[in-house]
């Protein structure tokens, strides 16, 4: 490859440039500031996942024909901005991917130690708890009401008399900067809502002036035009969905920083953890499960299906009873059995992890491993029926006749064809992933408890809607950040499989 | 038709010995019972004379494979292997860690799980076929898209959300049926009503979406537009010709799963405290029994492949020219 190749390599992917930039800033980072960082099993395999979608989306704008069916699904409004909820989640899923744990102040007794090693703190931190510094920090005695500035219980608080009395005692920190609550707490409230709403608004209209200007830049369309006909929806791709549901969430996030430090936005826990932080640490455990499962199960998916169907004889033979062995133990079971054995595992062997995380972390990729050991048979067998039909096709025939190999024949004739069942198969399987975390928790096999995930959110709240009065923010917060989620990727899924399956006809979106 | 039953059932023995050797490698061997012995007695100060008495309780002191010290049969035959996993093949499925049979548990307790999973899977399957075909009589208008849409939404629900949320609004607001609870005889219907409910509106999602794609698929085959072009009314295609032609890619799906309700639904059963086999599961889960897991695991398997045996069955009832050989 010439000098002028190589530049014109780079240039057509900034996507890859971008990627390399973003890792060589938070190696620079980390080396300055005092911390140690922890990439733990689910942290590289996340990186692995991302570097490989990357790959993957510089190699599809290079083809035309495979960008078609993206640039389809791209110009449905819902697809659309089901695809914006949903990297919305990955942003936060990354974030909170860069682990690291803080060094702790050298003790100033000992002379000898300032030239060892500096010590870290046994908790690991993530981007995301740095950003969210001051609410995962204000924990409260118990349970509290979303924006409450009391407890949900009674308790003895002492007067300043020194006698004590029965009542619901002010909140640590939620709503403390309040002098008077019972006059200043609504207002207070509203004043905050207004505050985020105009900083909102200031933000949003930044971003779209940029991104519209960026547009006609790109276009050579004058700015006043491209905004005219964005606003009427009249252009291909629906900017204005777009742009509506940047502006939601833009809002969001400032309802976050104006009430979430000042206030419980979503209430707090038995153990008066906040909600709010609660769910959104949860998301990562999600997309984790999601994509994880998906990444560790495809390549034998892909592999023994092909094989099965293309090589046919004993090998299919093998290949199919493998996974209708597998097929037929009941999912849960499987996945309880081996999360047992794991678990039995992880308890005998205590010495292997050295911080809390680290052992949550191992579990929740064993849970992987074993989510994605159940449901690639599907998958595979899909791919195996396909191979069969491909096989007889006559430009396989051809490349068999000219004596093209195995390998060349399953990679350039066959994988090829098939991708498209694999995109589908992937982004199908994700919704109902996050789906079975939840219930694989109840039953007691699930992440960790330690770990944030709705699953664990709903079941340590279950009890709670039997409480008089009703305890029901935690409920409702983990209902909504996993319905919007799985309804993102349900949508997206549907445009994606739309675009590539040639065989169904519309669906929504 | 007898021979090829028989030959099927002879298939499944390489799968089950398949299943028994996964589950005894799982329980056996990635842990071995000392390690069972130690995590049920609680962590590190246990005396190894306890751990023996634990395993010799439950038969777990024997060699895993192979027993040197026994003479001649004895010495495949008195080996956890032969005890815990082979026997499961006459369904002797030994008994439970706090001693109960574990066989007579099951018999006992399929029954509520069949009073649950019968209903919710007999009324689940008409009410989605019913809406399916609705939503496929409208295609392609608003109904059809607003159809969609809401099953969509209504998958996107987690199935522990329906529970919570039936259990909140019928028993605590509503105050129509006890929350959870069960009892023997006619009376069980009160605590079954809502279960099934919610069991049935929890599947309405994904079976109407399901189903529609069957039917939306089978439309556009050219025996349809024959049927029209003779002037048959839209509802006679769809019913008589649609409906019927469905039924294979409908047998496929649905009727593996009928086996399976023999093993109840683990999270409705035991929200609502209905002692059946999937509340059974979840407590042995929650109890690391791994006795009853290994039972239900075997169990599972082989209605399973009772499952796989009745679909190819099913379709020479429905389709005259499947014949098996």
């Amino acid at each position: 490859m010439s000098h002028a190749q190589e530049k014109n390599a780079v240039k057509r992917h900034p996507g890859l440039m971008v990627l390399i930039g973003v890792v060589f800033a938070a190696v620079a980072a980390m080396l300055a500031a005092p911390v140690k960082p922890v990439i733990l099993w689910t942290d590289a395999l996340i990186y692995l996942l991302i570097t490989t979608l990357v790959l993957f989306f510089t190699y599809v704008r290079s083809k035309e024909h495979l960008r078609a069916p993206w640039r389809q699904v791209m110009q449905r409004p819902l697809a659309m901005v089901a695809l914006i909820v949903l990297s919305v989640y990955v942003l936060v899923g990354v974030l909170d991917s860069i682990h690291f744990r803080k060094a702790l102040p050298a003790p100033k007794t000992s002379v000898q130690n300032t030239l060892t090693e500096t010590h870290y703190s046994v908790e690991v931190l993530s981007v995301l708890d740095v950003l969210f510094g001051p609410i995962r920090e204000q924990v409260e005695k118990s349970y509290s009401a979303p924006l409450a500035v009391q407890l949900f219980t009674k308790d003895m608080v002492e007067q300043a008399d020194g006698s004590t009395l029965r009542m619901y005692p002010r909140l640590e920190y939620g709503g403390r900067h309040l002098d008077d609550p019972a006059s200043q707490h609504q207002t207070d409230i509203m004043q905050r809502i207004a505050h985020a709403a105009v900083q909102a608004i200031v933000l949003w209209l930044l971003i779209l002036v940029l991104w519209v200007a960026t547009l006609s830049w790109k276009y050579k369309t004058g700015f006043g035009l491209l905004l005219r006909q964005i606003l009427a929806g009249k252009t291909l791709l629906p900017w204005r969905s777009v742009f509506i549901t940047l502006g939601v969430f833009v809002f969001l996030a400032m309802l976050i920083v104006e009430l979430g430090v000042a206030y419980h936005l979503l209430g707090t826990d038995k153990v008066g953890n906040d909600v709010l932080y609660l769910s959104i640490k949860s998301i990562r455990t999600g997309l984790v499960i999601g994509t994880l499962t998906t990444l560790i199960m495809l390549p034998f998916a892909v592999l023994l299906g092909i094989m099965a169907g293309h090589f046919r004889g004993w090998i299919d033979d093998a290949i199919q009873y493998i996974y209708t062995t597998l097929n037929s133990i009941p999912g849960v079971l499987l996945i309880a059995a081996a999360i047992l054995s794991v678990d039995l595992y992880i308890s005998n062997n205590q010495e292997f992890f050295e911080t809390v995380v680290e052992r949550a972390d191992v579990r929740l990729l064993f849970l992987c491993i074993i989510l994605g050991i159940t449901s690639w048979t599907g998958l595979c067998r899909l791919l195996r029926g396909e191979t069969l039909k491909l096989r007889e096709l006559d430009y396989i025939q051809a490349a068999t006749a000219f004596g093209a190999s195995n390998t060349k024949i399953i990679s350039r004739h066959i994988l090829p064809n098939v991708m498209h069942i694999v995109l589908i198969a992937v982004v199908l399987d994700f919704s109902g992933l996050v789906l079975a975390e939840a219930v694989l928790s109840y039953v007691g096999v699930g992440v960790d408890p330690s770990m944030a995930s709705w699953g664990n959110m709903i079941n340590s709240a279950r009890l709670e809607m039997a409480r008089e009065p009703v305890v029901w923010w935690s409920l409702l917060a983990a209902f909504w950040f996993m319905f919007l989620l799985v309804l993102a990727a349900n949508i997206f899924a549907d445009a994606v499989r739309d675009a590539f399956d040639p065989r169904v006809g519309r669906g929504i979106a | 038709m007898l021979a090829y039953i028989l030959r099927r059932t002879l298939y499944a023995i390489p799968i089950l010995i398949g299943v028994n050797l996964l589950t005894f490698w799982l329980f056996f061997v990635v842990n071995s019972p000392e390690d069972m012995a130690r995590m049920q007695l609680g962590q590190k100060r246990v005396t190894p004379e306890a751990i023996e008495k634990w395993k010799k309780e439950r038969g777990y002191d024997k060699p895993l494979l192979f027993n040197a010290e026994a003479q001649g049969m004895g010495s495949v035959v008195d080996t956890i292997f032969f005890e815990k996993s082979v026997r499961l093949f006459v369904f002797d499925f030994g008994s439970a860690d706090d001693g109960r049979d574990i066989a007579y548990d099951i018999r006992q307790r399929m029954v509520p799980s069949l009073a649950l999973a019968i209903p919710v899977f007999l009324v689940g399957l008409l009410l989605n076929i019913t809406i399916a075909l609705i939503i496929a009589f409208f295609r392609a208008t608003y109904i059809d898209y607003m159809g969609v849409i809401i099953s969509v939404m209504l998958m996107s629900i987690s199935a522990l959300f329906y529970i919570i949320g039936g259990q909140f609004l019928v028993s605590k607001i509503l105050h129509l049926v006890p929350i959870s609870g069960y009892e023997g005889g006619w009376s069980a219907i009160k605590f079954l009503i809502l279960p099934v409910i919610v069991g049935v509106v929890g599947g309405i999602g994904s079976g109407t979406r399901w189903f529609r794609t069957i039917f939306l698929e089978e439309i556009n085959k050219d025996y349809v537009r024959t049927a029209r072009a003779k002037g048959l009314a839209e509802r006679v295609v769809l019913f008589k010709h649609v409906l019927k032609n469905a039924m294979i890619p409908i047998l496929t799906g649905v009727v593996v799963t009928i086996p399976l309700l023999f093993m109840g639904s683990l999270i409705t059963e035991s929200f609502f405290g209905i002692p059946g086999l999937g509340s059974y599961t979840i407590d042995a889960i929650r109890a690391q029994d791994f006795a009853i897991v290994r039972a239900m695991v075997f169990l599972g398997s082989v209605l399973y492949i009772i499952g796989l045996l009745l679909t190819d069955l099913s379709y020479t009832l429905v389709d005259p020219r499947v014949r098996l050989s």
